[in-house]
């Protein structure tokens, strides 16, 4: 089990003009990603509504052990004294200190969960960056994927006849959501880290199995029908291992 | 003749008493479409400042001082102004250099370069409400006055005469940066708060020139 703050994780900065925000923020994602760094940079140096430099400062050094930190802020000037720190930070360290255009929420939440499953700096900007489609109109589920995400409907549309199909190149299951609040926040984070081990594409519904928000959007409550498919010869083991995990309840029964 | 570190010391000071005169109508400014914290902001960062002037070093330069400012206001100013004016003034700093003595000509260029930190920093553009609108006529006008012959005292008259019509010229925009923006048409009829501490802080600068050159 790694160390928190592993310096082959990328971290996490949050930085919001409430201290509270930020705590609780931490708490919140912290449930999901819990050996990921994830620091706090709320309020100012006095207990103010407002942002620090020096605290945002000391946050990005806290964050980033090697394998860069991922900012996200809240109001304007929480970005204004993000961006003033970074300009103070030595080139080096600057080059893997990223401030991800999401929700402070949402795309943290999706940041964590990515830099838990060790993606790379860019694949954890691109997690919180996902958020920016979820939260507005006309988000279906290609456009709540996020970059490198076309959704595939294709598996979506298979005969349901049986619970398991091989068809052409691809495997899926079909399971049923048996735990009692559906697949919220910390089961889909379970589940979004179990997809992510594997290296093979699995889709959920259509949805790609690795993005949490899009998981999340398709809204599955107890009794809901899951379709767990990969197109993908060598796929069958992620999907066995994941329609397992939906069929295991995520300890919740 | 030019301003040295005298000017340069004297027009902190001169801000901080400003800025504490003004505090509760910057306040007043901020709250009628802002966040309200304008005045307590920039009046705990230039207070934080005044202490530290004691500590400069002999042979210290203009640019000493107003990195002094900047790293003071980035560290101490909670909201928007704090990297706003702290870019400004390290900018300033950078134009400024290592000379002892500030020209007309030495003047407008530092005042563009800060205008420019501004603008690089909080991306806004004239017109839409925000500090902008003072500081680019100032610093029209200090570049006009400075390549008319106008000597350091002068440029800075000009520009703090124009950065107060841009204050006041805020009052019927339509903000689009900032907390203001939020509130769309209602913001019109305001002054914006930060161009008013913009108008404020660079007629501190005049005088502090006058009252060094005599003039």
């Amino acid at each position: 089990m790694p160390e928190v703050g592993d310096s082959s994780r990328v971290g996490l900065v949050f930085v919001s003009h409430s201290s509270k925000i930020a705590e609780g923020l931490v708490d919140l994602a912290a449930q999901m990603a819990p050996t990921v760094a994830l620091v706090a940079a709320g309020g100012t140096d006095d207990g103010r509504i407002g942002t620090s430099f020096d605290r945002v400062t000391a946050a990005i050094v806290e964050a980033d052990s090697g394998a860069g930190a991922v900012v996200l802020c809240d109001l304007g000037s929480a970005i204004l004294t993000t961006e003033t720190a970074l300009d103070f930070l030595d080139d080096e360290q600057r080059a893997r200190v990223v401030i991800a255009d999401a929700p402070l929420v949402e795309g943290g939440v999706a940041a964590a969960v990515a830099a838990e499953a060790g993606d790379a700096l860019d694949a954890v900007v691109a997690a919180a960056r996902s958020a920016n489609a979820t939260s507005g109109d006309g988000g279906g589920p290609d456009a709540a994927g996020g970059p490198g995400d076309a959704g595939a409907p294709a598996s979506a549309a298979q005969p349901e006849a049986a619970a398991t199909t091989a068809t052409t190149g691809g495997y899926s299951r079909r399971e049923t959501i048996t735990n009692h609040d559906g697949l919220h926040a910390r089961p889909a984070a379970e589940f979004v880290k179990l997809a992510s081990t594997f290296g093979q594409r699995v889709t959920v519904n259509g949805i790609d199995a690795r993005s949490l928000l899009a998981i999340m959007s398709l809204g599955l409550t107890k009794g809901a029908s899951v379709e767990i498919a990969s197109e993908d010869p060598e796929g069958v083991a992620a999907v066995d291992a994941l329609a397992d995990l939906v069929q295991s309840g995520f300890g919740e029964h | 003749m030019g301003l040295d570190i005298t000017w340069a010391v004297d027009w902190v000071r001169r801000s901080a008493d400003v800025i504490a005169e003004h505090r509760v109508e910057l306040i007043r400014l901020d709250r009628d479409i802002g966040d309200g914290d304008h005045g307590e902001n920039l009046d705990r960062g230039f207070t934080a400042v005044v202490p530290k002037l004691d500590d400069l070093a002999a042979g210290s330069t203009p640019g000493d001082v107003l990195k002094l400012v900047a790293m003071t206001l980035i560290s101490t100013v909670g909201g928007a102004a704090g990297p706003l004016y702290g870019t400004a003034y390290l900018k300033a700093a950078a134009a400024a250099g290592s000379e002892s003595s500030l020209d007309g000509e030495a003047v407008a260029r530092i005042l563009a370069a800060a205008r420019d930190g501004i603008v690089a920093r909080g991306k806004a553009e004239s017109g839409d409400k925000t500090m902008i609108d003072a500081w680019t006529p100032a610093v029209d006008a200090a570049a006009a006055a400075a390549a008319s012959g106008a000597d350091a005292t002068a440029v800075l008259a000009a520009a703090a005469d124009a950065a107060e019509a841009g204050a006041v010229a805020t009052e019927p925009l339509v903000a689009r940066k900032g907390r203001a923006s939020y509130l769309g048409e209602r913001s019109v009829g305001h002054r914006d708060p930060g161009a008013q501490s913009t108008a404020l802080l660079l007629r501190a600068a005049a005088d502090a020139a006058s009252e060094s050159t005599g003039a």
